[in-house]
């Protein structure tokens, strides 16, 4: 063999080693594949999984999930945390629900939680940005204020009387369109759209490269503070949304909506490749984590595990993820 | 006309007198190595060149007009640019993407604006080829050498069409092939009319490329001469201050 002939080898099997290892060391493809197997060995193993109601079930809480999830990761790449997302839910199903139930029409209802949503990601991103207080502390107190809110905005009772436009509320979040249920649609299209801010725009840039290198994307001349707010603002009004689409899903409106939901929803965005050192992150991803995170809760559930598990599979999830990413850079550094 | 003249610029830092009466000019195409023992002063007159800070007195004339910045956006504007010493590169990115971040290419798709990845890299290509580097516009900052990030870093100040490029210590942390690449890069620029301020610790490198040397020592400005009348004993005296002035 001529050596050139060996040079060009040795370069073709280091572009397929290339190709190859970047698909095996792509954290969201292996992700994928859990959930892919984790679906087949239920559908196996129970009679119960794959039928169309649980189904229905799981890619209805996969969508809730999903959709905050999206949200998380467009915070957790641009280097924050945003643990308030779980009280938002609750904030905005109760300004929806109370307002509706006061006779309020649906159009009026629905804008103004959406409204107070993105007001709470204003606060947030505001003190985050402005007053320079970490993501952690701010969205932890907001976490505790947004619930609270919620409990003095419905004196803690349940509301399910959703005045003239019932029908329609239950309808959007509850309801499904050509077999599909509705969050599920949304999820999708909200996806796509996340997606597409992230590849596409100088938004999506700008974010990744803060979360890459805050100073860096300051000194090139970032509005990085607008841009914090912008973020944490996208964040809760994935949230918001989430709020409206569960009112309808569930019928009714307690105080405990969506408590301790920030955990499945950054497990998922971790899990789907999110770097909690910001910088890093896809929709996609996003997706795929939440859908694992909802197959396996399901599983535990249709295998007669406890559900007392499931925070405990959760939480080691987090762990988990988060090693596998300080391991991989380990390796790459080293 | 020259290029950069400062006059009696002082920052202080409360009590700490970071700059005190910095008089210099630098003439197009001039490159000046600026020297100093750690903490004279040399980043904080980097920064006040470059509108990071606003001086607490004295005055900065580019191109015979007088400046006054209030942020770096302004000093991008009037033709500054720095290449930082903690490079002010995002890892994460491609080098087209970082040489393009905050002034992005976009392109028209239906009603939105898009980002015209392919445009950008092909210009940051061009520029990498003018540099004669072979940083790929693709590959991620992450996975580069130093010399390749200082040539994101210089393409940056290129695209911009800069007058003056401040660079602070851009052969700290490289290899030695690595400073002969940035070295070029400098003689590069210096022949294109662009004026250049070297920050460096590093001897050797300063007599290599620049015309004129400046040493400050504890923010002052103790000398500012031709690197040929000069000889690295005596920059080593000025800065350690064995040699009052020169
Ligand atoms: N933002 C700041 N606030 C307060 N003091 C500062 C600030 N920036 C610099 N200083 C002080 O100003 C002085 C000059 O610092 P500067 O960074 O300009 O030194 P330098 O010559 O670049 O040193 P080095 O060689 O270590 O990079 C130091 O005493 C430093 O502590
Ligand atoms: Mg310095």
């Amino acid at each position: 063999m001529s050596t050139a002939n060996s040079l060009a080898d040795v370069i073709d099997q280091s572009e397929h080693r290339g190709l190859r290892s970047r698909l095996i060391s792509h954290q969201t493809f292996w992700v994928f594949m859990a959930a892919i197997l984790a679906c087949l060995a239920l559908s196996v193993l129970t009679d119960t999984f794959a039928t169309e109601r649980n189904l229905f079930n799981v890619s209805r809480n996969f969508a809730f999930v999903g959709i905050i999830a999206l949200g998380m990761t467009a915070v957790i790449a641009s280097g924050g945390i945003d643990l308030s997302v779980g009280s938002t839910v609750v904030l905005s199903s109760m300004t929806v629900a109370v307002l509706m139930s006061a006779g309020m029409p649906f159009w009026i209802g629905v804008p103004a939680a959406l409204a107070v949503a993105i007001l709470v990601g204003v606060v947030n991103g505001v003190l985050i940005a402005y007053a320079g207080m970490p993501s952690f502390v701010v969205t932890l107190g907001m976490l505790s204020v947004a619930r609270s809110l919620a409990m003095v905005l419905s004196n803690n009772k349940m509301i399910y009387q959703f005045g003239p436009d019932h029908a329609l509320l239950l309808a959007l979040g509850g309801g499904s369109t050509m077999g599909l249920p509705n969050p599920l649609i949304a999820l999708v299209v909200l996806a796509a759209i996340t997606g597409f801010l992230f590849r596409w725009t100088r938004w999506g840039q700008h974010l990744f490269a803060m979360g890459g290198n805050e100073n860096a994307a300051k000194l090139t001349g970032i509005p990085v503070r607008q841009l914090k707010v912008s973020v944490y603002v996208f964040s809760a009004l994935t949230a918001g949304i989430t709020g409206v689409l569960e009112v309808g899903w569930l019928g009714g409106v307690t105080t405990n909506l969506g408590q301790g939901m920030e955990l499945s929803v950054i497990a998922a965005a971790v899990i789907g490749g999110a770097n909690l050192a910001g910088g890093i992150g896809t929709a996609f991803g996003a997706l795929v984590g939440a859908l694992l995170i909802e197959v396996i809760r399901n599983s535990l559930i249709l295998l007669g595990i406890s559900t007392f598990w499931q925070g405990a599979f959760v939480g080691s999830f987090i762990v988990i993820a988060v090693a596998f990413d300080r391991f991989r850079s380990i390796r790459q550094s080293g | 006309m020259s290029a950069l003249r400062l006059e009696g610029v002082s920052k202080h830092f409360g009590a700490i007198h970071a700059l005190s009466d910095v008089s210099l000019s630098v003439e197009p195409g001039e490159v000046i190595g600026l020297m100093g023992d750690n903490g004279a002063g040399k980043s904080t007159l980097v920064k006040v060149i470059a509108g990071n800070f606003a001086p607490s007195s004295g005055e900065i004339f580019i191109s015979g007009s007088k400046a006054e910045f209030h942020r770096p956006l302004d000093a991008q504007r009037a033709g500054i640019e720095v290449v930082y010493q903690d490079l002010a590169i995002c890892d994460n990115l491609s080098a087209a993407a970082n040489v393009f971040l905050g002034r992005e290419l976009t392109k028209q798709l239906g009603p939105l604006r898009i980002l015209d990845y392919a445009q950008m890299r092909m210009k940051a290509g061009e520029l990498f080829a003018r540099l004669k580097s072979e940083t790929r516009p693709r590959d991620l900052v992450r996975r580069m050498s130093g010399g390749q990030r200082q040539a994101v870093a210089i393409a940056r100040a290129l695209l911009s069409d800069a007058k003056i490029i401040l660079m602070d210590e851009p052969t700290a942390a490289i290899s030695v092939r690595q400073v002969a690449e940035v070295l070029n890069l400098i003689r590069y620029l210096s022949d294109h009319g662009i004026a250049v301020v070297l920050v460096s610790h590093r001897m050797p490198d300063v007599f290599q490329v620049a015309d004129k040397i400046a040493v400050l020592r504890r923010g002052r400005l103790v000398a500012h001469k031709k690197s040929g009348d000069s000889s690295p004993e005596e920059i080593t005296g000025l800065i350690t201050g064995a040699i009052e002035f020169a």
